[in-house]
């Protein structure tokens, strides 16, 4: 059967399994829109190809899956550029495929040319630049394997116009062994005395901590983590990008550690004797100061990238595997710590004397935005999904909103992308549509990456944002109050500028607002209420309103400030 | 990529900074700007780097990157440099138990009537002249880096018009030691 290259591409990605791409399309990438009108896979045409990128990663981090986004070469191939760099950073699977200028054009700066296999050779897991449209099912082939195995990750795929427009005779690699990648091997075998190492420290651990992040996700370990955790008894901490793969409704959960994390998490993991690291890579968000984080813990490290092993700490055993993989070799080989029972009675006591807390708002005062996070939590469906940019409302949602099954939580961790919500949430719906899909968002990432509420409208893909609108760039302003003096440079927005309602009607969702508690619970109700169109409801939140408990930036762990309300009771 | 100048004042080739990582990788376009870029942006020292088909066929190609050991621990480095998946196998050699090679090549201005000088240098360094004319001659030496530094010192008392140097290339030592390798243990 003879293909151009163009149907080839959208054969594979259909082999692939592939049922929705997020992109807009171009010069470059035109032939490659054509077939696409033949073909079952759903296109999401988006306002803006960072919002294609960021919609791949909520399809991919909602459903376990690689989120496929196209956009053309040239600016439509770097303004993908951070969704991938945010796809790196947290290890999500996504497949980008960008348009190229002509192969006899390539070097030349022709028109639209950018090496975006050069720019994103250091943000990708790896990239390739398709020569010939034989190679074009190869390529996609690998793209997926590279993407969703081993450690996951962005890769790209540049397809030049012309190898896109010539001719093939139709293949499709038949299994891994036709990829022509040599020198790939995602898994090891698993070490048995590293397993032994392991099962012997828990052993001798009194104050045992399990450090669990992203990689438990990843390796889909909830199972296994909740009979591990059952069965030895030992305090689990989620970190940012793990929030969801241990129910916080678990008493053995402590929540969240690091810089904003919850007391009891942060400070079990500072008098730990045994920190068990769980597919988590000591980032310096959690760590605070490294030389005086957990100082005295022996570390088990698991990863299933080994280049993590000692890259901030050194583990006294690391264990190269995937997390579901390691908790199972640990429970078969019956590890389990001694009693437990004094370590959980100082937990407790931290637990009950640092809760997370905030004030109370006043009935015609602001919002607080702790308690629209917990009102609108409190009011979703189970298995609402949640999405967030990245500032104070991102840290208030991961504190304040309860988590109970894994690939629930959509938000860029590493890299810290703001706008990231918007597009995030919009793709997660489109991967799971069953479920309720809200965006926690702030005033100032909701201005960066509004309009794909148009695609959202467009493509009937109803989600809930709720703006926590409090007029700044609320944490850099929450920094310049507590570390630069109370001088405000350059981080206030406006709470009526823009008019979020009218905005939100323009791109033909439902816009709400509430300036105070009883208006809260009504549009909340209200919004739940339409299924059909997105919905925004600009929340009016105190300006002033400050993420505690935190720990400064480079101060210890041991240094952390915790609620004013707390303070002089330690 | 913060490399340091291989051939200014007295460069040592201590074995305690110094760690040599042949590594075979994909012979496909880019595959060198991966490894550079990589160590560029984990803030990782390449000393010297050596480049070249592995074998008859043009599959893989063999690069020697002799690596400052200090910029990072070696397991991070080899760790980093395993995830590039253009990357088949990487054999570390401590350089106790390499033997190593590297090509010097340099011109020499000298007239045809007081050559002597410069020939017992090359003669005691084991050196070949490659190229002759009237004003100046080209020697080449193969040798271990610390012949090569030898020369290369030596031939300073002369008045050298250009020297150049590949880079170091390396297997692992055999089971016994060569007596032409005895000079690079200390």
């Amino acid at each position: 059967m003879q293909l151009t290259g163009a149907q080839a591409l959208i054969k594979s990605l259909e082999q692939q399994g592939v049922d929705a791409i997020f992109g807009l399309p171009g010069g470059a990438i035109l032939p490659v829109y054509d077939p696409l009108i033949d073909s079952s896979i759903r296109h999401i045409l988006v306002r803006h190809e960072q919002g294609a990128g960021h919609m791949a990663e909520g399809y991919a981090m909602a459903t376990g899956r690689a989120g496929v986004a196209m956009v053309t070469s040239g600016p439509g191939a770097t303004n993908i550029v951070t969704p991938i760099t945010n796809a790196h950073m947290d290890s999500t699977p996504l497949v980008v495929i960008t348009g190229q200028v002509a192969t006899s054009s390539i070097g030349l700066d022709a028109f639209q040319e950018c090496d975006i296999t050069g720019i994103t050779m250091g943000i990708t897991k790896h990239n390739f630049l398709v020569q010939s449209a034989h190679e074009l099912p190869r390529a996609v082939a690998a793209a997926f394997h590279l993407a969703t195995t081993g450690r996951p990750g962005p890769v790209l795929i540049d397809v030049p116009k012309d190898v896109a427009q010539s001719t093939m005779e139709w293949w499709y690699p038949a299994s891994v062994d036709d990829l022509d990648l040599p020198g790939y091997h995602p898994t090891v075998a698993l070490d048995e005395a590293a397993v032994a190492r392991c099962v012997a420290l828990i052993a001798q651990s009194e104050r045992p901590v399990l450090y669990v992040g992203g990689g438990a996700l990843k390796s889909r370990a909830s199972a296994e983590l909740l009979a591990f955790a059952e069965r030895t008894r030992i305090p689990v901490v989620t970190t940012l990008m793990a929030r969801g793969v241990f129910p916080d409704s678990h008493d053995q959960h402590l929540g969240m550690p690091g810089m904003h994390g919850v007391y009891a998490a942060v400070t079990a993991i500072q008098r730990s004797d045994l920190l068990i690291v769980l597919g988590a890579r000591f980032d310096d968000r959690v760590t605070g100061k490294i030389a005086t984080f957990a100082p005295g813990a022996k570390v088990i490290h698991v990863d299933i990238d080994r280049a993590e092993f000692g890259k901030i700490r050194r583990p006294d055993v690391a264990l190269q595997t995937d997390v579901a993989t390691a908790l199972r070799a640990f429970d078969a080989a019956g590890a389990a710590p001694r009693r437990l029972d004094d370590w959980w009675r100082e937990i407790r006591q931290w637990q009950s004397q640092y809760p997370l807390v905030y004030d109370e708002p006043e009935a015609n005062g602001p919002l607080r935005p702790q308690h629209v996070i917990e009102s609108i939590a409190r009011s979703t469906p189970a298995g609402t999904i949640v999405a967030s940019g990245v500032g104070q409302h991102q840290m208030w949602t991961a504190q304040h909103w309860r988590f109970d099954e894994p690939n629930s939580w959509i938000n860029s961790g590493g890299a810290g992308t703001m706008g990231f919500g918007v597009p995030a949430a919009i793709g997660a719906k489109v991967g799971r549509p069953d479920r309720t899909v809200w965006c926690i968002d702030g005033d100032g990432c909701f201005q960066m990456t509004a309009q794909e509420l148009v695609t959202a409208r467009a493509e009937g893909i109803p989600i809930k944002v709720a703006i926590l609108n409090n007029a700044y760039l609320g944490m850099v302003r929450q920094w310049q109050e507590m570390f630069y003096d109370e001088r405000y440079s350059e981080v206030y927005l406006s709470a009526d500028l823009p008019d979020y309602v009218k905005w939100a009607e323009a791109m033909g969702c439902v816009g709400l607002r509430a300036t105070n508690v009883k208006e809260m619970n009504d549009v909340i109700d209200e919004a739940h209420s339409i299924n059909d169109v997105p919905v925004v409801i600009d929340f009016r939140t105190d300006s002033t309103e400050k993420v505690f408990p935190m720990v400064p930036a480079g101060a210890s762990n041991d240094d952390i400030m915790v609620h004013p309300s707390q303070r002089g009771a330690r | 990529m913060n490399t340091p100048e291989p051939f200014a004042g007295e460069v040592s080739h201590s074995p305690v900074r110094h760690h040599i990582l042949s590594v075979l990788v994909e012979n496909k376009s880019g595959v060198l700007a991966r490894i550079a870029g990589m160590f560029a942006r984990r803030g990782f020292n390449i000393y010297s780097l050596a480049v070249a088909p592995a074998e008859s066929h043009a599959r893989f190609s063999r690069v020697t990157i002799v690596v400052d050991a200090e910029s990072a621990p070696l397991e991070q480095i080899v760790g980093q440099l395993d995830k590039l998946v253009n990357v088949v196998a990487i054999t570390d050699i401590a350089p106790r138990e390499a033997v190593e090679r590297e090509l010097l090549l340099a011109t020499i201005k000298t007239d045809v009537g007081n050559r002597t000088p410069l020939l017992d240098t090359l003669g005691s360094a084991g050196a070949a002249i490659v190229d002759v004319d009237p004003g100046a001659v080209t020697v080449m030496l193969a040798g271990t880096p610390a012949a090569c530094d030898a020369l290369e010192r030596d031939l300073e008392a002369f008045a050298e018009v250009e020297l150049h140097r590949t880079g170091r290339v390396a297997l692992p030592r055999l089971g016994r030691a060569t007596p032409a390798d005895e000079q690079q243990k200390d």
